[in-house]
């Protein structure tokens, strides 16, 4: 692997920027001429907007201008779109209510723009805000999924009756129903999964600049996936077609899902840009990050498992009320659907399933792909199912999961997915191991003797990662292919900088990706760089989410590579007048092997260049493109085990220990695979204990801030216990599965279950705040 | 309209009459509190007085049984500070449970009981011990300071230049912090004046603020331990709820936290 190759536990290259403030963020951008945008936004959850009285906002110093809903819609800027398409189970396709950029005619949730002020600055714009008048008519609202189904709830859009999106199913009811009616027990379990608001570091931002002679847009903005942010700008909203729109992303301050999507403000800032013949910023503050960045989850579901008199899982009845919030964000019609339900059959051999998902409008806001996007939820739903199924039949909790696991790939589950590969007896041996779970009941009592609650909570979870193959995914309704594109241009004097369609906002590709290359040709990674976020730069890509960076991105680079290093060994053969065959690359070097004869990678760079001498035909340079299309998703997986004691006098819970055994084939940096496991595993802790994004009943949001909602701080979680337990990935030629969302997906299970065993009471929803577990210590 | 003027005090005298000529003016102590207010234009005072810098409201002092805290010390040096740590080690701990280390560094003791927000630390401790405050204009028990939710005795452009706090026989304080902001979700004060007295003071629980617990004072006047107060019962009623806490579950952390508070009290 070498010291610099894949497997070394190389230190970022991209931290010295960042942690001496040297950054390159969108809010750091100043361009000539530059106005700020302020957004007027809607205090009510829902109303309509009667009339906006912006003339004495125009009358103040600074003021450039002041435009509203009802302009951007006459001036034919396309509704937000929801970029895949689901069926209900009646053949009706999901019902979509409009959403344009600033609500003209009704508001549907808090913080939902009505206008924008364009001024000298950004104070300047805000002082004018507060002078806008808007005549608002208050309406009816709703913002719990349960109340927005019932007869006689408010109703969202005229498109939506009864605010539903869709009633889709999966599975096979008659087969399911079947399992059921022989099952020797079933076990019940209702679950809420907690909304969650994302809160990247870095508020989302924006720049746009219009340049009139060229018809030109730049667009600077807060993006995980750039080329669809203009792709999407450019094919729906009617901003200007591609080749007039540059997106550039540069450093973003994590994204956690929240900045796949294209918002509002950055279709207003690129159209007001235009309008006003000047460039147009604006930065949202943590408010506005609360009220209008897409949250996460929002479930409801009820589930029932069916079990033989060996225990073994024969049946899975799920029905999940899926909350969307307003208006149907970009991705969000697959997170309940194909990024959930496919992922019910979990870690085990399950021959019936069968779910049914209605997905839901509320007065809130919209709610899309959030770390593990969909994958949390149904984890989270069959590990308390399992902790569930375990109590109510009296056996181990790993013991039962054992029972039930997959150990033959690959595996068919009956809801779409087929696994390719994975041990999950192997994880979860090492996490038992590492946690000393033979040793916990002895713990357990010690504990108890000094008035403390100790628990202990298994999670064995599974993902379907690195998304995905595009043929898939386009019979499954995606609007787009999920590919990634790579490009490797070595120099004229040897360096190589390597463009790839993948997005790091705080995944050190910058590192990782160079390992590669290191490994490769044994080159030190100071002499290789990443290009990345810039449409102008990097011909295209699919962006970075879904734990699909490495698994996808990585190997659209290995392809590329491949291709150049064949090339490069024909320019080295020919000069070394040795067989192409026998070159081998060494230490930065080509060289025939078994010999001492060898050219260094920059002459062989040099020779391209200078074209003086190479072998007929070929053509000058040293630069290749690919395209990789996996054929199939990955499945990372691996075991969680949470040791904790509650506090009966104050419902608080404390860590003890808490170890993880992770699956996710090869690991390019382990060090950095570590950072993504402790940052995923802190988000479920967070979604566990700590987080929730609450409305009243009035569609209210109750947590806008951080003084309300709770953010996991450094003293709120362990230390972690991580280890492997690998499989390579058949699926690509780096084995590699991808490590992004595991901790946010399995975390929370394990959490919870082992409260509840804490506790001896099995009911309990996140998040599990003190007051709540002990209001259920002391419920009757 | 959010304009506002900057002004840097020397001494408590000038920072009156910097009040006095201000339309609308405010102190500024660590400006924990006052600035992210006006950051969310809930405040927009015409000047704000700067009071971090005079000398005369910076430090702490221990004479016979009283320990003086001035009033722009900022909660770090109080919780670092010898004398606090060796004549009421109770205030120490409560300084190093309240916020985090960046409010620490700025916060101070005038700040915190000026502003009273019904969830601070500090008006529980000066409850409890039976400080009194003092002013530029006059000396105040901390009974008649604390007037219920951001309210106090404070008349408009009055400065709390000290707090004086008699040296008690023993005090304790426990606190569950408030997940997200780290106040006090409930908190209290238990305190044995020299003079065998009990007082205890419960802040984050109440919605009028910080208060007296007579049932438990009457509970450990009789038996100072934490077994006293096991049979105590407090009503909720009256108790504030909300999303991370119900009444309920302030009642009873009222009673915990007080149970632990005399197991640490010194
Ligand atoms: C993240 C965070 C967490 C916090 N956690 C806690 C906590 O756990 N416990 C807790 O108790 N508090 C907490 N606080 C509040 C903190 O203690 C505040 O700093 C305090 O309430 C005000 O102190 P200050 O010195 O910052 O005052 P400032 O914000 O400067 O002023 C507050 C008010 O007091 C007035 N004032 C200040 N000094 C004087 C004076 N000498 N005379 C008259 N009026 C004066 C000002 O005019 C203003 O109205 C927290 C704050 C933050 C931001």
């Amino acid at each position: 692997m070498g010291v610099e190759g894949i497997g070394a536990r190389v230190v970022r290259k991209e931290d010295k920027r960042f942690i001496t403030g040297k950054g390159r963020y969108v809010d750091d951008i100043k361009l000539v001429g530059m106005t700020h945008a302020h957004f007027i936004r809607s205090p009510h959850a829902h109303a309509k907007v009667k009339g906006i009285d912006s003339s004495a906002a125009l009358k103040m110093p600074g003021v450039v201008a002041v435009l509203t809903g009802r302009e951007i819609v006459d001036d034919k800027v396309g509704n937000l779109i929801c970029g895949w398409a689901i069926t209900s189970k009646d053949g009706s396709p999901m019902k979509m209510g409009a959403w344009p950029a600033m609500a003209p005619e009704t508001v549907r949730f808090v913080g939902q723009a009505v206008a924008v002020v364009i001024a000298e600055s950004k104070n300047l714009a805000r002082d004018a805000a507060e002078a806008v008048a808007v005549d608002y008519e208050e309406l009816p609202a709703v913002a719990d999924v349960q109340a927005a189904i019932k007869s006689g709830a408010p109703q969202l859009h005229p498109e939506a009756p009864g605010n539903q999106v869709y009633d889709w199913v999966i599975g096979d009811e008659g087969a399911t129903d079947a399992a059921f009616a022989k099952a020797a027990n079933v076990v019940k379990l209702d679950v809420t999964n907690n909304r969650l608001a994302p809160n990247a570091m870095e508020p989302r931002a924006a720049i746009a600049d219009y340049d009139a002679a060229e018809e030109h847009f730049t667009l600077y903005t807060t993006s995980q996936n750039p080329h669809v942010a203009r792709l999407v700008l450019s094919a729906f909203y009617n901003i200007a077609p591609e080749h007039k729109l540059r997106v550039i992303a540069p450093d973003v301050g994590g994204g956690f899902g929240s900045k796949i999507f294209i918002y509002p403000e950055e279709m207003v800032a690129l159209w007001a840009s235009k309008k006003v013949g000047r460039p147009v910023k604006w930065t949202g503050d943590r408010t506005e990050a609360f009220l209008t960045d897409a949250h996460g989850r929002d479930h409801v579901t009820h589930a029932e498992m069916a079990f033989d008199a060996n225990n073994k899982i024969t049946g899975f009845k799920v029905k999940t009320y899926a909350n969307f919030g307003a208006y149907m964000s970009l991705f969000s019609s697959s997170v309940p659907t194909y990024l959930y339900a496919t992922l019910l059959s979990g870690q085990y051999n399950i021959p019936a399933i069968h779910a049914e998902v209605i997905g839901v409008y509320t007065n809130t806001t919209p709610v899309d792909a959030y770390r593990g996007a969909g994958r949390p939820e149904a984890s989270y739903l069959i590990e308390r199912l399992m902790e569930t199924a375990a109590r109510q039949l009296k056996v181990d909790p790993a013991e039962l999961r054992r029972t039930n696991f997959i150990t033959q790939f690959p595996h068919q589950t009956p809801v779409i997915m087929a696994y390719d590969t994975g041990d999950f007896n192997a994880s979860l041996d090492a996490a038992m191991k590492a946690i000393d779970y033979a040793g916990f009941a002895a713990r357990k009592a010690q504990a108890k003797s000094q008035g403390k609650l100790r628990g202990i909570g298994v999670s064995c979870y599974i993902e379907a990662c690195g998304i995905a193959p595009s043929k898939a995914v386009g019979s499954l309704g995606a609007g787009v292919g999920l590919w990634e594109s790579a490009e490797v241009r070595v120099n004229p004097v040897g360096t190589i900088e390597i463009l790839t369609g993948s997005h790091s906002h705080g995944q050190g590709h910058e590192t990782t990706f160079c390992q590669l290359v290191a490994d490769r040709l044994g080159v030190p990674i100071s002499q290789v760089s990443i290009v990345h976020g810039d449409t102008d730069k990097v011909q295209f890509g699919m962006g970075t989410y879904g734990s699909r960076s490495a698994a996808v991105g990585l190997t659209a680079i290995l392809k590329a590579m491949e291709k150049m290093e064949s090339k490069a060994k024909k320019i080295a053969a020919h000069a070394l007048e040795a067989s192409e065959a026998d070159i081998v690359i060494e230490n930065g070097e080509f060289k025939v092997t078994g010999t001492d004869k060898a050219i260094a990678l920059p002459m062989v760079a040099l020779a391209a260049y200078t074209a003086h001498n190479l072998p007929d035909g070929m053509e000058p340079g040293l630069k290749e493109s690919a395209f990789y299309d996996p054929t199939n998703f990955t499945f990372p997986a691996g075991t969680y085990i949470c040791e904790l004691e509650v506090d009966p006098g104050t419902g608080k819970t404390s860590f003890v220990d808490f170890v993880a055994a992770d699956d996710f084939g090869r690991l390019i940096n382990p060090m950095i695979v570590e950072g993504q496991v402790h940052g995923g595993l802190v988000q479920g802790i967070g979604q566990a204990l700590l987080e929730h994004a609450i409305y009243d009943a009035n569609g209210q949001p109750v947590t806008a801030s951080f003084m309300d909602y709770a953010m996991p701080r450094a003293d709120d979680v362990p230390s972690f216990n991580l280890s492997h337990t690998t499989t390579l990935c058949p699926g690509n030629p780096l084995g590699i599965k991808g490590c992004g969302e595991a901790g946010a997906i399995g975390a929370s299970a394990a959490v919870i279950n082992a409260i509840t065993d804490a506790i001896g009471k099995n009911n309990l929803e996140m998040p599990a705040t003190p007051d709540r577990v002990w209001r259920t210590i002391n419920a009757a | 309209m959010y304009q506002t003027t900057y002004h840097r005090a020397s001494s408590v005298d000038e920072a009156a009459s910097l009040f006095a000529k201000g339309s609308e003016s405010k102190f500024l102590a660590g400006g924990q509190t006052l600035l992210p207010v006006m950051k969310q234009r809930l405040a927009s005072p015409s000047d704000v007085i700067d009071l971090g810098k005079i000398k005369e409201l910076q430090g702490v002092e221990l004479s016979g049984d009283t320990l003086t805290i001035k009033a722009a010390t900022i909660y770090y040096d109080i919780m670092t500070n010898a004398d606090v740590k060796k004549a009421i080690p109770a205030i120490a701990y409560l300084t190093s449970v309240l916020g985090d280390p960046a409010v620490r560094y700025r916060g101070t003791i005038g700040g915190s009981i000026a502003n009273n927000d019904p969830a601070a630390d500090f008006p529980a401790a000066l409850l409890a011990l039976g400080a009194t405050v003092k002013t530029n204009k006059r000396s105040i028990s901390a009974e008649d300071f604390f007037q219920g939710l951001f309210t106090t005795a404070l008349e408009d452009g009055e400065i709390i230049t000290a707090v004086s706090f008699p040296v008690p026989a023993k005090a304790g304080y426990e606190k569950m912090r408030h997940p997200a902001s780290r106040f006090a979700l409930t908190g209290v004060f238990v305190a044995q004046t020299k003079s065998g007295e009990v007082r205890v003071a419960a802040t984050g629980a109440s919605q009028s603020g910080v208060m007296r617990v007579p049932a438990i004072e009457a509970a450990l006047k009789a038996n100072w331990s934490p077994s006293a107060i096991d049979g105590v019962s407090i009503s909720a009623s009256g108790l504030l709820a909300d999303i991370h806490g119900t009444a309920e579950y302030r009642a009873n952390l009222i009673k915990v936290m007080a149970q632990r508070a005399v197991a640490a009290a010194r």
